[in-house]
């Protein structure tokens, strides 16, 4: 079981996320994470699915991609050099005594602060996923409230 | 002119400049603008359209007042399902796409499982259903579902027409997409504001999809290596499926089996591909497929699929499926290519074109040997049944119906053991006369679908194989059969039993019948009599050849043989669910 990067330009058409939605519960794959967004064309959109499975499965689910009508282009972005980012909003609890601790940590990874109340502090923090699981697991020891992550975005680099 | 004449004309002048015929006239001269329901019938009009299958409601009234007078023949059905089968048996049998309309809400449900039977053995359909009106969409307005979320994992795609300015070009996608690549059936949703509303018609004449570019050509590394592969084979077997049959690559499959002397088998969906009277024909592969197809399956060394997709019903066990044999697979739609058993030489693309290829490059292999020993187990294990004289037995009246057509009738069927015999004992020798739900295995499909065969073929004799459970699950579609004189022959193979449930209860579950009997049954002569059918009841075995004949004499109205047959007959040879040849369950144990 590995975790695949496919990066999906289809149609900006009604019902297109449910056509791919549906294709993964129909087909019983497993995602982790689904973005989607509008693209420098009018008309496309993209989405960055991350889905784990075997090579069959991924092989399968590439397939089964193309064959919707509404779908463009289907790339495997773990399989050539690509730049993948997610943003994650994360609420850690912050009594005033830990505030500077957390900041540096927040610090160390470029996080953003998003809001601060007498309790808590918000980061905003983008980075490639690992850098994301390594912020919540160095926040987790605080106390998390809350947190969220948009899923991954992904963008072939470019070789001359 | 005198004041009265004035007025007179004044008054003529006045009815004929306002009446709407003027004024439609007008309008369409000048304006050129129709109605959403007239784009409907005018798109299907450029499309060649001849048969129309459907039923009527309330929001495609509008697109009913238009075929009212529409070129083309509409036949009504008695449910939507019967619609939607008949225009699959319709397609299956002229290889033209199926066109359906139903209404919303119910309507549109009611096809749900014809959509389905299309979209699992890729059968051309363009299905129409109303929607209410856009305003009201979502508001769970009467007779609202939403029919495109409902279909989108049966169907090759669908549309919901939001503007009336996209209808023209819908339609000449749904027909473009129902038609090429992989066949399948396509859903159009229309809601009543935009049937109602007008624009230009303009049929455009290409389609521009930039996602959808079916590949036809197979890569010519690919056939090369496929070649090559036949050539140094020992024990090869041609495995075809429906892909053949749906590409017309049947003369190019025969010619590559004259070519080769390789022996071939069909699945259920490719019967007819090949004559199955031929001695290098192993007939049908699978769960109730002949013992000598599946023994030369599983003991060779060269497997080569054409349009088939390795089905759990060909393949059984599949990781004891053919444990010594490369894989050549060729099919039109990449995604059937190492789905369910890993392949060795995969070509993407249409059979035809991929066979005509292949019969330029490829030789015969050296294979007299395995072909003698196929042949030997041929004679040891033929297909067989227990003939008795004092009973109808069911095989023995699929082969009296085969001897008795001369293997020329086109043969429908529901779904269950009279399936199974009729895919046995029929021998089919020509593409398209062997239609059956396949994938989906929908019973209630052989009466409607054999209507759709009849209207596309009015040259041949048409028999619904059904069981007495299966016919009554579209029973209601005989009148239309009736309605429009189409003598097609129902042989209901009638042992009062689910008799296909009843037999896996009785090998894997113990005898218990639970609700499987069904012998508290119609008196089938009377329903036909009532529908304005032919009816017999045939209950001794002297009587089944005669009954035959005197069903195909009756030209003018559908027949209904009601076979009374051995009750608890079992279809074998039988590889139960998930096992492999060495499991055939060959005849009945005693």
């Amino acid at each position: 079981m590995s975790q695949h990067v496919i990066s999906v330009k289809v149609e900006n058409k009604f019902g297109v996320l449910a056509r791919v939605a549906g294709l993964f519960s129909a087909r019983g794959y497993n995602i982790d994470s689904l973005s989607v967004s509008r693209t420098e064309h009018d008309d496309i959109s993209v989405m960055t699915i991350v889905v784990r499975g075997d090579d069959r499965i991924i092989e399968q689910v590439k397939k089964q991609l193309n064959k919707l009508i509404d779908v463009i282009k289907v790339s495997d972005h773990s399989e050539q050099p690509a730049i993948h980012r997610e943003l994650a909003l994360v609420k850690v609890n912050c009594p005033a005594a830990k505030r500077g601790e957390i900041l540096q940590i927040g610090e160390l990874f470029s996080a953003e602060v998003a809001d601060v109340s007498l309790k808590s502090i918000t980061f905003a923090v983008k980075g490639d996923s690992e850098k994301i699981d390594r912020f919540i697991e160095l926040t987790t020891p605080y106390g998390i409230k809350e947190s969220m992550r948009t899923g991954i975005v992904s963008i072939l680099k470019e070789r001359e | 002119m005198g004041i009265a004449k004035l007025k007179i004309f004044l008054a003529i002048t006045y009815i004929f400049l306002f009446s709407d015929k003027f004024l439609s006239y007008f309008f369409r001269r000048s304006l050129l603008k129709i109605k959403g329901s007239q784009i409907i019938v005018e798109s299907l009009i450029k499309e060649n359209v001849e048969y129309m299958f459907g039923y009527p409601g309330g929001v495609v009234i509008p697109i009913f007042h238009e075929l009212y007078h529409a070129p083309f023949k509409f036949i009504l059905s008695r449910h939507e399902q019967g619609a939607i089968h008949a225009a699959d048996g319709y397609a299956r049998a002229s290889g033209k796409p199926g066109v359906v309309i139903a209404t919303s809400g119910p309507g549109a449900t009611n096809l749900i499982t014809g959509i389905a039977t299309a979209h699992m053995d890729s059968v051309p359909l363009v299905v129409f259903t109303g929607q209410v009106s856009t305003a009201l969409i979502g508001n769970d307005a009467f007779q609202e579902v939403d029919i495109t979320g409902i279909t989108r994992p049966i169907s090759k795609h669908n549309y919901l027409v939001q503007d009336v300015k996209d209808l023209a070009r819908i339609i000449k996608e749904a027909f473009y997409i129902a038609t090429t690549g992989r066949p399948g059936p396509v859903v159009i949703d229309v809601p009543v504001d935009i049937s109602n509303s007008v624009h230009k018609f303009e049929y455009p004449e290409e389609v521009q999809l930039r996602g959808y570019k079916p590949t036809y050509d197979g890569h010519p590394i690919q056939i090369s290596k496929a070649c090559k592969l036949i050539e140094s084979s020992k024990r090869p077997v041609i495995y075809a499926g429906g892909g053949v049959i749906i590409s017309g690559a049947h003369e190019e499959l025969r010619e590559l089996v004259k070519k080769t002397g390789i022996p071939i088998t069909t699945t259920l969906l490719g019967m007819g591909a090949y004559p199955e009277t031929d001695p290098l024909s192993l007939e049908m592969l699978g769960m109730h497929g002949t013992y000598f197809a599946n023994y030369a399956i599983h003991h060779s060394d060269l497997i080569i699929a054409i349009g088939a997709r390795f089905d759990d019903r060909v393949t059984g066990k599949v990781s004891e499926f053919a444990p010594n044999a490369k894989i050549i697979h060729i099919d039109i739609d990449p995604a059937s290519v190492s789905k369910n058993i890993q392949v060795d030489v995969p070509i993407v693309g249409d059979c035809k074109r991929i066979l005509r290829e292949m019969l330029k490059e490829v030789k015969a292999p050296d294979i007299a040997e395995w072909v003698e020993e196929v042949r030997r187990v041929k004679t040891t294990h033929p297909l067989q049944y227990e003939d008795k004289e004092n009973e109808i037995k069911p095989q023995y009246v699929i082969e009296q119906i085969f001897k008795e057509t001369d293997g020329k009738a086109i043969i429908t069927t529901e779904v269950g053991q009279h399936q199974m015999w009729a895919a046995q004992f029929y021998k089919y020798t020509e593409p398209r006369t062997f239609i059956s739900s396949g994938g989906l295995g929908t019973m209630g499909f052989g009466l409607p679908a054999a209507i759709g065969v009849q209207l596309a073929r009015p040259d041949r004799r048409v028999f619904d194989i059904a069981g007495d459970g299966s016919i009554q699950m579209n029973i209601q579609e005989l009148i239309v059969a009736a309605q429009h004189r189409l003598p097609v022959i129902v042989a209901i193979l009638n042992n009062g039993f689910l008799g296909m449930v009843r037999q896996w209860q009785q090998l894997f579950w113990e005898k218990r019948y639970s609700h499987t009997c069904i012998n508290f049954a119609p008196d089938f002569v009377k329903l036909a009599d009532a529908y304005g059918c032919y009816g017999m009841r045939i209950t001794e075995k002297a009587d089944v050849v005669p009954a035959i004949r005197k069903a195909l004499e009756i030209t003018d109205r559908p027949i209904i043989l009601d076979f009374h047959v051995s009750r608890e007959e079992n279809v074998y040879p039988m590889v139960p669910a998930g096992k492999t040849i060495k499991d055939t369950i060959m005849r009945e144990l005693a």
